[in-house]
């Protein structure tokens, strides 16, 4: 069964504030191998301006997904969520993601469309401080494969 | 550390240093506590190979996050990326015989911007073929 169109636009109650941690940044640059030093050394991300060690581009993605279970296991929306697989994802930002940023995550439902007999489901999330500067907005595309099959 | 390339000094066409990431299970293991993502088909062989996939497979995100180095590296300041977005257009097994897989990744200006802007495009490869599509960035210049 198709999902419900009338849940494009919808707007879920935003996250509790995710304390972005040195440590947290460090441990995640080493897993994909990057060891460029704004990452990694205090000093190096000083020298370019920067208030705190600065997280890589997809970072943020950590806390995005996590908040994103309030659309994915909605049960209204009805998403089967054991036949959800990533389709595309998207970054634009403001600045970069540095320590010390307290980000609170606002999920909107910004498109609902059937392709190929999969649901495909497009989640923004716009990630502001919790003094209300928007710092990065992210795009998702997640497919739910074959439920109009089922 | 390298410094912002001129927005001066490139053109449509100008090429970015590629990268080669060898990718293992521990990368995988590592990727997962480190990004919170302990979905079992990206560490578990025999689950995964249950739903239909060839082995276990990298998580996409960190396939997403390998390829953008090659922006990163090229300026130096992460801050310098404005936007970057992918395609998961296929998955990227890892086999656990002592080699794993080599994701190739490489990058290469397609459009000149305003403000000293520029987009680059990005292939993402292993064994052959293209696992992104559409992985493009658009990057702030000097």
């Amino acid at each position: 069964m198709a999902l419900n169109p009338d849940f494009i636009g919808r707007t879920y109650p935003s996250s509790e504030p995710y304390l972005v941690g040195r440590e947290k940044i460090r441990e995640f640059a080493s897993a994909i191998c990057d060891f460029n030093p704004v990452y990694h050394d205090l000093a190096a991300a000083q020298a370019l301006g920067y208030p705190d060690l600065v997280a890589p581009p997809t970072f943020a993605f950590t806390f995005v997904f996590a908040s994103s279970t309030v659309v994915i296991m909605d049960p209204d929306l009805g998403l089967d969520y054991t036949k959800v697989v990533h389709g595309e994802e998207s970054f634009v930002y403001s600045r970069p993601v540095v320590a010390g940023d307290e980000l609170v995550v606002t999920n909107t439902i910004e498109n609902i469309r059937a392709a190929a007999g999969n649901d495909m489901i497009t989640v923004k999330s716009s990630l502001s401080t919790t003094s209300g500067e928007l710092v990065v907005i992210t795009t998702m595309v997640i497919v739910a494969r074959g439920t109009d099959a089922l | 550390m390298t410094s912002i390339p001129k927005y001066a000094n490139v053109e449509v066409g100008t090429k970015l240093p590629s990268l080669s990431v060898p990718i293992q299970r521990l990368s995988l293991i590592k990727y997962a506590g480190a990004s919170g993502d302990f979905n079992v088909i990206h560490w578990n062989e025999r689950f995964a190979t249950s739903v239909g996939l060839p082995n276990v497979i990298a998580h996409g995100m960190f396939t997403m996050a390998a390829a953008i180095r090659v922006v990163t590296d090229w300026v130096g300041d992460p801050g310098a990326v404005v936007e970057y977005g992918v395609r998961f257009t296929r998955p990227v097994p890892v086999p656990d015989d002592g080699v794993g897989a080599l994701l190739e990744i490489s990058g290469e200006v397609t459009e000149l911007l305003d403000a000293h802007r520029v987009r680059v495009t990005l292939t993402a490869a292993s064994a052959g073929q293209t696992v992104l599509g559409k992985a493009q960035a658009v990057v702030q210049l000097a």
